[in-house]
């Protein structure tokens, strides 16, 4: 049977998978094929009508239809091949990628490279554990987005949010806006995992009241959801007794992170990151796996998706290399940790540069808010480069460019560190 | 008359100082807290005449998408938000329609625009839903 040959294969349609095919195309891909799972191009951003997309990428504030429009006119511009309604199976050492759509049936597909870009899911109920009984009237604050946004449902009409997550957020001031009452959002942490802006045009704006250090201990209701408790908790995320009270809702929305999904990447063996959920990649997104490469939420979940495209463009360029030749292994790896102060850092490994590129451009989460703080590199024992933070919180990713020159310098491991600094 | 004081957040950057403007006789005579020139400016537009981009949905007849995506071109006083958005409920427009095109000329005589954020084929081109 015909196996059609492409130089750059990218599996997802979103933003990650679409900038990883165009970045894929500059670099002088002729043959770049786009697999998508949806019956369009665009991913996630089609659901996220809100606007405050591209401020970075395009210098203007888009709606995430908007940012996606742009992107897919560029993709038709720019020759790419995509296949709609197809769903990626698995992919094997050498670049085969097994794909299934309902008009092409099975197939298999020959790329010299290979971009994961599947972005990420939801975490659900049962992935923190909430208590009580299992009524209808239960949402991921995405599923209901998609409801409301795309498909002309409203969930509910008197709603408790779980979560102070972007999605969460922005779903308390859809929901208001579209004539629901929303009662409160509750968060488990001592601060938001929010964004500032979110937190003053979302509840704010509409005074709907933010509890933090607050659980859901049970969920009410035998067909519907009728109602929540919820506690105060203590450090250690305990309820603290006395302090349950009752709300009455219909609707209960989950903001409580998102999970990369590695399904494909797992399956093929691909060593992978238990803390960002994605694969170990060096500078150009590479992964364990040589000629396949990952970029955008299905690596590490992002906030800001001017910062996936620029990373899939990396990725894309990077894998157009691979599958001419110009674009090495993965062998003699640096290793990256995260060191105090750090929960995440991407890229994991750095391989010996190219020669073309000046710097490396790495993105950090911090374990806990800080103001102000110091990122520092400490290559074997010594700090080797620092920068002075105003502020982290765990719920705004930090980028650092690093001069290759102070990254290759004979160290054998690099580590960072963020710091508690002086006023 | 008594001067009022109103706290505001910053959403400019992830800072997110929290500060405070006094205003008297309609006139903000002072502010605290406010770490840089861009936060003063907010925080008195906050307090004086407060504005949002409006994003919502309308009906779509006739297209692969039951709703299209619309936003305003500029912010909108505060107050008028959720006006705005009971008005755009009604509005209903077939298909197809392309990114850009003009929803509503002149909502609530605000003079300002509602444009489509995507474009949306007729039913049949593309995938029906």
């Amino acid at each position: 049977m015909h196996e059609p040959y492409y130089d750059v294969v990218t599996i997802g349609g979103g933003p990650a998978g679409m900038a990883a095919a165009l970045g894929a195309r500059e670099a002088g891909a002729d043959k770049v094929l786009i697999l998508e799972r949806d019956r369009e191009l665009g991913g996630i951003l089609q659901q996220c009508i809100h606007n405050g997309f591209g401020l970075r990428r395009f210098q203007a504030e888009l709606t995430g239809p908007g940012y996606a429009h742009r992107y897919i006119e560029m993709v038709e511009k720019a020759g790419i091949d995509v296949w709609l309604d197809t769903t990626v199976l698995a992919t094997a050492p050498g670049g085969a990628v097994s794909c299934v759509s309902p008009t092409g049936g099975p197939q298999t597909v020959r790329a010299g490279a290979v971009v994961y870009a599947m972005g990420c899911r939801e975490r659900t109920r049962g992935a923190i554990r909430i208590p009580g009984s299992r009524p209808a009237g239960v949402f991921t604050a995405g599923a209901a987005q998609r409801m409301v946004n795309m498909e002309g449902y409203l969930p509910g009409h008197d709603v408790v949010i779980i979560g102070s997550g972007d999605i969460g957020l922005i779903m308390a001031r859809r929901m208001t806006l579209e004539g629901a009452r929303v009662r409160a959002v509750f968060e488990i942490m001592p601060y938001s995992n929010g964004l500032t802006r979110n937190i003053v045009q979302c509840l704010n704006d509409f005074s709907i009241p933010l509890y933090l250090s607050h659980s859901v201990v049970a969920v009410h209701g035998h067909d519907r959801v009728t109602g929540v408790t919820v506690a105060q908790v203590d450090s250690h995320f305990a309820p603290v007794p006395g302090t349950e009270f009752e709300l009455p809702c219909d609707c209960v929305l989950l903001s409580v992170g998102l999970i990369p999904e590695n399904e494909l990447t797992r399956s093929a063996g691909i060593h992978m990151d238990s803390v960002t959920g994605g694969a170990v990649v060096d500078q150009f997104r590479q992964t364990s796996a040589q000629g396949f490469f990952a970029a955008g939420n299905v690596l590490h979940v992002h906030d800001l998706v001017d910062w996936v495209s620029r990373e899939a463009e990396t990725a894309g360029q990077s894998a157009a290399r691979f599958a001419h030749g110009a674009l090495g292994g993965t062998g003699g790896a640096l290793a990256v940790s995260a060191g105090a102060g750090v929960r995440t850092v991407v890229p994991q490994r750095l391989v010996p540069p190219t020669g073309d590129e000046k710097s490396v451009r790495f993105y950090f989460r911090a374990t806990q808010p800080l103001q102000p703080a110091i990122l520092a590199l400490h290559a074997d024992d010594n700090v080797v480069w620092q920068r002075r933070l105003r502020v982290v919180k765990p719920s705004e990713m930090v980028v650092a460019d690093i001069q290759v020159a102070t990254l290759f310098q004979g160290a054998e491991n690099l580590t960072f560190t963020i710091s508690p600094a002086t006023e | 008359m008594a001067s009022e004081i109103h706290p505001i957040l910053c959403i400019g950057c992830p800072s997110g100082c929290g500060g405070e403007v006094v205003v008297e006789d309609g006139k903000v005579t002072e502010m605290r807290g406010f770490t840089c020139d861009k936060g003063k400016a907010y925080a008195a537009e906050e307090v004086v005449a407060p504005r949002r981009m409006v994003t919502t949905t309308v009906r779509v007849r006739g297209g692969g998408l039951p709703l299209l995506p619309v936003v305003s071109e500029q912010p909108v006083p505060k107050d008028r938000v959720l006006d705005c958005v009971s008005q755009l409920r009604a509005v209903e427009l077939t298909a197809p329609i392309a990114a850009g095109d003009v929803v509503v000329p002149d909502l609530l005589g605000l003079g300002i625009r509602f444009v489509a954020s995507r474009s949306i084929g007729a039913a049949g081109e593309g995938y029906p839903l």
